[in-house]
């Protein structure tokens, strides 16, 4: 087989793969974008929470209290460190 | 009582707190959609949740020495770490093997019936004198409440109602913490005895 040719199933075969994703593995991944997304929402709500946008005068705890970047880091480790694991795992037990 | 103006203030560390149980809310909802049995492919993955509630616990024991002025409040944070190394240690045990019984996970919903009596009986104001009283009144009704999610589990495991009602809890209960201010208003009421208002 060309190296084209299989270039191409595998391509076809990974697009087969995530339109079967099942719900539960789209939740899984759907988990931590949402939770970034409610953090970014939340700063845009209320810039007044993040003191980085005007820390002129802030001290030090005040610089590192952040509650929506804290939603946002939250979100973000979810999908790097956790989700690819339990995604990994899932599939394989609906194989 | 802020030590020498170099302690981070009292609404700060509710904001951490709050992004510890965010994360224990994660945690729980992952392991509902996929399941024990998945949740549990990779051993460590086991220990994650017990262990986040049992540093929360261990974390509390500062706030309780730094941070409360006065006994009520002592005691109430106190036994807040109490409960929360109680039942991290007895899921940990669980997850490990040491531990058997799916009873254990009563120790939840009495860490969470004690928890939600401690904000109640700690808060000497009225909901409406300002947000963080209005906060520990929300707070502590929701945890008395919602601990019929766990006592549900401790003889029904399986019930996916009880474990997606316990694991939304804790989204309900970071985002009360994060609303935390040490001084602002609650729906347009603020007692003027409460100090000066944030936004």
């Amino acid at each position: 087989m060309s190296a084209d040719i299989a270039h191409r199933l595998h391509g076809e075969r990974e697009k087969e793969r995530i339109a079967t994703r099942s719900a539960r593995v789209r939740t899984i991944l759907a988990l931590g974008p949402v939770t970034v997304l409610a953090g970014i929402a939340w700063a845009l709500v209320q810039p007044w929470r993040l003191t980085l946008l005007h820390p002129t005068a802030q001290g030090f705890w005040w610089l590192i209290a952040e509650p929506p970047i804290y939603v946002v880091l939250v979100g973000v480790l979810f999908r790097l460190f956790l989700a690819p694991g339990i995604v990994e795992d899932l599939e394989g037990a609906e194989r | 009582m802020i030590v020498a103006g170099i302690e981070p203030q009292a609404e700060m560390v509710h904001w951490w707190f709050a992004t510890g149980i965010l994360i224990l809310g994660l945690l729980f909802l992952a392991e509902t959609i996929v399941g024990k049995e998945v949740w549990g492919l990779r051993p460590w993955r086991r220990y994650l949740w017990p262990g986040t509630l049992f540093l929360l616990g261990v974390l509390m024991w500062p706030v309780m020495a730094l941070y409360t002025n006065s006994m009520i409040h002592m005691v109430a944070h106190g036994s807040w770490a109490q409960v929360l190394m109680l039942s991290g240690a007895a899921e940990l045990g669980v997850v490990r093997g040491k531990l058997h019984s799916q009873y254990w996970r009563l120790t939840l919903a009495a860490a969470m019936l004690v928890s939600g009596t401690a904000f109640l009986v700690h808060e000497q104001n009225g909901w409406y004198f300002a947000r963080a009283a209005f906060l520990h009144h929300a707070l502590g009704w929701t945890l008395i409440l919602a601990s019929v999610f766990p006592l549900v589990q401790a003889f029904r495991p399986r019930s996916v109602l009880a474990a997606s009602g316990f694991a939304m809890m804790f989204f309900v209960i970071a985002v009360l913490l994060y609303c935390d201010r040490d001084s602002a208003a609650i729906l347009g009421h603020f007692s003027a005895f409460a100090g000066v208002p944030h936004r």
